[in-house]
């Protein structure tokens, strides 16, 4: 008999603003320990929260950039539990009534279809600080830079059916996220972590007993910490024993998770209204104007780009995976307007692909979408073969010469003058006596020998449409 | 007794017949003489002291003169201060020095006045008698064998023997108004948003606020208008509050046509017979002046101090979490572990009365019991206030006694923290509905100060002044002094 996985997500997200969530403190990574702390995210007697009104307005965007409700006023509650890196001895979190609720992300299926995962709700809360055990003989170091940086925990209803469903609907929100501009979302700084909740079940059954994967920051990792917990419960229950709710952490070292704490030992947090703050109300009117200035999202662009631009869907998906990207190629195709599909392909395969291996970002691209456009339209116009481009496309990479003088210097510019065609094509054949006397006795396919043989002639310079044609012509004597 | 109220000095000043330097220095010596018998206040450093008043005195020589220009106000130990230590009475925090002012006392030295020193209180506010505090008890002047009330005893002692013309005490459950009252001066307690918390030790967030303890009306009225005001860095300071003339609302000295409810929940068997006597007389005395008394009804006044000693202590067992000995503060030797370090810091470090509220708080607060106690508790809350917002439409202003009793003696109650409590029955349902409240001497029972209260709606403490102003211009009480500290009484 067969098991169903059930798995549910909660993804805390650090939000970009310049400022902490609740005092002025600047939120940059990697200074010096505390030294971006001040007497409110130290937890210092008598100081109080104010909230950052910024981290409000990124999290309504993202709720309703997965169609959530927005609740018009939301509370804020105090999460109580010890721990040396948590100044106040608790966090500022929103319990009771978060801002965000009842949205979902469409992820696509194998079968070009597309399932809907629910998002249970989004709300904001503050990170606590870090503590530093490792080479530290024996004591511990607290750095409180992070405490107070404001959160969005997005919470996922128990909607994935597999890892490969949780991967897909984490890729999704992590580019929805970086489309939004409302977070790095850069999960090597730990600004986009998940927890994962796993269980098993016999189809059709009520849900099973859960573990809880904690804070894990790399989708490799996720997918296989959720493979390993499927198997490690289906064995406990085909052995006739029982899963025991617990947290459990995994080690990408030795790939396997280990308990953390049970519940028995679970805290019990205390949750309460935190007096410090008024209710958050917004005003529908604030929520319209932030909704009026939402981008165009993933999903919508990509589809706009299929059907405007006659893009394959994976070219389109390619194009789309930033926001940033998106708008680099519709520049490319304004100056090319000629032929999306080449753009798409030049941008896709041939810019990308080199900023790839170059380790730049697209923001670092020596060559600008006027400059590809240029190129694209010496293809176009046919002065240079798409062969020959590549190459001139490697010296545009280089230097900041202009397209034309590039295919002056290497000489590239492309033969389309029939005398000179023909010239080449006679000398070919000449040199070639059997292969002339094969093709007139009907191996067609001799022609492609034809081709490769007159274009390196021509150093690649010859125009292949032109010699084709002529090729045809002389050959048949 | 040196001067009667801070106006008195203020005109002196003003005059030039005295300058703040003599008027520091007459305090100074007047605590050198009376502050070992009292130990009302805990920190006084007299140089800086003087420094503030020179500088003062050299400020009015070469500009206008500020509201509380040379005027000396001490401070219970529950706001920070960059000067001096700021320990909240508490072992935990001993010799904690905090790296900013609170927002009300940058005011006060904005306006101009001579910080004197700190005054001892209940560890972390919590108490009504100064008896909790870990810098030992405080005294009455009425007799030092008696508590002065709590939790701002100190600033309420001090005043009273004229230690100091004013003081700043805070009021989360009765604080300023109970001691007011049990030592014969004048507290008011703003509405709750009125003025800043920043910089003032979290007890319960949604109770505590802060205001003057002195010996006239009109001079709690200068100080408030110096303190109060929106605090951008503080969110649950209103920003869009009515603006009082605080001084006008004192000259309007008539009663007429005043409607003054008296509430039947707080006139009630069991109370000091004396006690009510001199209440009565003092509403009989506000009807003699125009005044109309209406007999009103607050139906759920019986549940405030069940409500109030579930919220408070909930909040209180947050607000006190940060007191773990990891950053600041008390920190045991030696720690075994984290977990050592965290109850061996707290356990030394808190004294019991705050021990019993922090469990309390996370007991009301767990899960299983959230629902009964908490959420319960919050649920009186509203209709507290509803019995208020009700109890104004009929009323202007709501005068009752500030305490049921007289004050006790030291060590009467300690072991029985839930009579103790009811000390603050008439004082708490003010601060669960956020209204201003008002403490005055009305007479004196058994030789003790009695206290009447004043309650007014929301954001109208000209109401209460003006109450307040008119009848003390019409008594003799507020003049009385303790004799054994130099008064006439």
């Amino acid at each position: 008999m067969s098991w169903e996985i059930v798995i549910g997500l909660e993804v805390h997200c650090q939000l970009n603003t310049d400022t902490k969530a609740f005092c002025g403190c600047s939120t940059q990574f990697g200074a010096e320990p505390n030294t971006q702390t001040c007497p409110v995210c130290l937890g210092m007697p008598g100081q109080l929260p104010v909230l950052n009104t910024v981290a409000v307005d990124k999290t309504i965007l993202t709720g309703l950039a997965i169609n959530a409700h927005i609740n018009l006023e939301s509370k804020f509650d105090r999460k109580n539990y010890f721990y040396p890196d948590l100044p106040k001895g608790y966090q500022i979190s929103q319990f009771a009534v978060p801002i965000v609720e009842g949205g979902y992300i469409d992820i696509p299926t194998k079968d070009g279809g597309e399932k809907r995962l629910g998002v249970t709700r989004i709300h904001m809360e503050e990170d606590a600080g870090k503590s530093m055990h490792e080479g530290l003989d024996a004591v511990s170091h607290i750095d409180l830079n992070r405490s107070g940086v404001p959160l969005m925990e997005i919470v996922s209803e128990p909607d994935m059916r597999s890892a490969d469903e949780a991967i897909a609907y984490l890729k999704q929100l992590h580019q929805l996220i970086r489309f939004l501009g409302v977070s790095g979302a850069d999960m090597e700084k730990g600004q986009f972590r998940c927890d994962a909740n796993v269980s098993v079940r016999r189809p059709g059954e009520p849900f099973g007993t859960r573990t809880e994967m904690k804070n894990m920051n790399s989708f490799r990792f996720i997918k296989q910490a959720i493979e390993f917990e499927v198997l490690r419960q289906i064995e406990i229950i085909e052995d006739g024993g029982e899963v025991v709710q617990e947290s459990r952490l995994w080690d990408s070292v030795k790939c396997e998770s280990r308990s953390m704490r049970s519940k028995e030992e679970a805290h019990d947090y205390r949750y309460f209204p935190e007096p410090d703050l008024p209710p958050l109300r917004v005003s529908q009117q604030e929520v319209d104007a932030i909704k009026a200035g939402m981008p165009e999202l993933p999903g919508q662009l990509r589809k706009r780009f299929e059907t405007e631009f006659g893009l394959s869907s994976y070219d389109a998906d390619v194009l789309t995976q930033t926001l940033e990207s998106a708008a680099w190629y519709e520049s490319l195709v304004a100056a090319h307007p000629a032929d999306p599909k080449r753009c798409a392909n030049w941008m896709a395969n041939e810019l990308l692909g080199r900023l790839n291996d170059a380790g730049k970002e697209l923001s670092e691209s020596p060559v600008s979408a006027a400059r590809l456009a240029e190129l694209l339209n010496r293809i176009g116009d046919n002065t240079i073969s798409g062969k020959a481009a590549k190459d001139v496309f490697d010296a545009m990479m280089e230097s900041a010469d202009s397209v034309d003088a590039i295919i002056e210097a290497k000489g590239l510019k492309q033969v389309s003058d029939s005398g000179a065609i023909d010239t080449i094509i006679l000398e070919v054949m000449a040199a070639n006596p059997a292969q002339v006397e094969g093709y007139r006795g009907g191996k067609d396919k001799l022609l492609g020998f034809f081709v490769g043989q007159v274009m390196k002639a021509s150093r690649g310079k010859a125009n292949p449409g032109m010699v084709n044609q002529r090729l045809l012509e002389l050959l048949k004597g | 007794m040196p001067f009667s109220s801070l106006s008195e000095i203020q005109s002196r000043l003003s005059s030039g017949e005295t300058t703040a330097v003599e008027v520091a220095k007459l305090y100074l010596d007047r605590i050198a003489s009376y502050n070992d018998e009292l130990n009302a206040f805990v920190h006084i450093d007299p140089t800086h002291v003087l420094a503030q008043a020179e500088a003062s005195d050299k400020y009015r020589s070469e500009h206008d003169a500020r509201p509380l220009e040379g005027l000396p106000i001490a401070v219970k130990d529950i706001f920070c201060t960059q000067d001096g230590p700021t320990q909240c009475c508490s072992n935990i925090l001993k010799d904690f020095h905090a790296p900013y002012d609170a927002e009300v006392i940058t005011k006060l030295k904005e306006a101009g006045a001579v910080l004197v020193g700190k005054t001892n209180m209940d560890e972390f506010a919590m108490g009504s008698s100064t008896e909790t505090s870990a810098f030992g008890v405080c005294r009455n002047p009425w007799d030092t064998e008696r508590i002065p009330g709590g939790s701002s005893g100190g600033s309420a002692a001090a005043v009273a023997a004229a230690l100091t013309p004013a003081a700043l005490g805070t009021d989360t459950g009765g604080s300023i108004r109970q001691p007011a009252s049990l030592t014969g001066i004048t507290g008011l307690k703003p509405t709750y948003g009125r003025v800043s918390r920043r910089g003032i030790i979290a007890f319960a967030s949604s109770l505590d606020q802060a205001g003057p303890m002195t010996r006239t009306v009109k001079d709690c009225a200068m100080i408030t208008a110096a303190i109060s005001g929106h605090d951008p860095r503080d969110a649950t300071s209103v920003s869009d509050a009515p603006v009082i003339d605080w001084l006008s609302a004192c000259e309007s000295r008539d009663m007429k046509g005043l409607k003054i409810g008296k509430p039947k929940e707080y006139f009630v068997d069991g109370m000091d017979a004396e006690v009510r006597a001199s209440v009565e007389a003092a509403l009989k005395k506000c009807e003699e002046l125009g005044a109309e008394i209406i007999d009103i009804s607050l139906p759920n006044t019986e549940y405030a101090i069940a409500a109030y000693y579930v919220i408070a202590p909930s909040e209180a067992s947050a607000n006190l979490s940060r007191y773990d000995g990891v950053r600041f503060g008390h920190r045991c030797e030696d720690p075994e572990d984290l977990l050592d370090m965290y109850t061996r810091s707290r356990d030394e470090g808190f004294g019991s009365e705050v021990k019993r509220r922090i469990l309390t708080g996370a007991f009301a607060l767990s899960s299983g019991y959230y629902d009964a106690y908490y959420l319960k508790a919050q649920q009186v809350r509203t209709l507290i206030q509803q019995d208020f917002t009700a109890a104004f439409e009929q009323v202007d202003v709501i005068a009752t006694p500030t305490s049921p009793i007289t004050a006790f003696k030291l060590g009467e109650k300690t072991d029985d923290p839930l009579t103790m409590y009811l000390s603050d029955i008439f004082t708490i349902a003010v601060n669960l509905a956020g209204l201003p409240g008002l403490s005055q001497p009305c007479g004196f029972a058994q030789n003790l100060p009695v206290g009447l209260q004043w309650i007014g709606p929301a954001w109208r403490e000209d109401t209460v002044l003006s109450a307040a102003s008119a009848y003390e211009a019409a008594t003799e009480w507020s003049r009385r002094s303790p004799a054994a500290f130099g008064g006439e009484s």
